[in-house]
């Protein structure tokens, strides 16, 4: 199943809120003179932003596939290929790709994998990401 | 911290750190660690940036009504911890290629986390060159509640 895409522009406060949840310094995220000058040149998203786009639609979209009380991140794999930057338009596509279910204490659990991928306005592959996740 | 003040500081930070290259890495050598303590506060601040309101991560009730001892660590903020602990080695002219993790165990708030790595791999393909390392959060007791692994290309000397 694959749902369908969504694109989101990066804007510079979205990536401000990101480095600053991570507590992270890099000048490269926030400050424009600094990423300016350097070997960047401009602004640029720390790899792990890839997990905020679209993750908020991706978690009720989970929640509505059964009625599960709570979701658990398993695990996570990230491919990245190219730099994220500000003003970008980044399309995502998420589809579920494996899917098990077993009893467990807390009732019926699921073992779910999804695969999602990330272009940009040029149609560049910017990344991709697989996310386990356990819906119980 | 006011913005300003926050700027300066990685400004000041990153000023310092001199770039990696790939001649300066040894299979088996250590990341400098990377210590974390996750507040409440950063789990509301992540939540936000991310979009993740799973009540899981702010509301005690509905955790234990989850089977958890209270409210956790949402587990790609941990991924994130250790993508900066890779951002902050490989200097501004490496790439982070890949990043998995596996969150193995709970983290709660206020406790503190560590994030490490080791240097596994190193080689050149198709001019590129490759370090793999292998990548753990610990809390406290020293248990590894996170574990994975990066690939990364940083720039030569030749």
């Amino acid at each position: 199943m694959e749902w369908e895409p969504r694109a989101y522009q990066i804007e510079r406060e979205m990536i401000r809120r990101f480095a600053r949840a991570i507590g992270d310094p890099n000048p490269l995220w926030q400050d424009e003179e600094y990423a300016g000058a350097s070997h960047c040149g401009g602004i640029i998203a720390p790899p792990t932003f890839i997990l905020a786009i679209g993750f908020e639609q991706f978690v009720e979209e989970v929640l509505a596939l059964a009625s599960f009380g709570t979701v658990l991140m398993g695990g996570t794999e990230l491919e990245c290929y190219q730099h994220i930057r500000l003003g970008d338009l980044i399309t995502v596509i998420f589809k579920i790709s494996n899917l098990r279910q077993r009893q467990g204490k807390m009732g019926k659990m699921a073992f779910m994998t999804f695969d999602s991928s990330y272009k940009n306005q040029r149609q560049e592959l910017v990344a991709k990401c697989r996310q386990m996740v356990i819906g119980y | 911290m006011p913005p300003d003040g926050y700027r300066l500081l990685g400004r000041r930070l990153f000023e310092m750190t001199e770039q990696l290259y790939y001649e300066d890495v040894t299979t088996g050598s250590e990341i400098a660690p990377l210590v974390k303590q996750p507040t409440t506060r950063q789990l509301v601040m992540w939540a936000g940036a991310v979009g993740d309101y799973l009540p899981i991560h702010y509301d005690k009730d509905f955790a234990q009504s989850r089977g958890l001892p209270g409210v956790i660590v949402h587990g790609q903020l941990i991924g994130a911890f250790l993508g900066q602990l890779m951002t902050d080695w490989i200097g501004e002219l490496g790439s982070l290629r890949k990043l998995s993790c596996s969150y193995k165990g709970m983290n709660y708030p206020g406790e503190a986390l560590t994030c490490k790595g080791k240097v596994t791999k190193k080689y050149v393909e198709n001019e590129r060159h490759y370090v793999e390392c292998s990548l753990w959060a610990e809390n406290s007791k020293g248990e590894k509640t996170a574990s994975g692994m990066a690939i990364v290309i940083l720039p030569s000397r030749s």
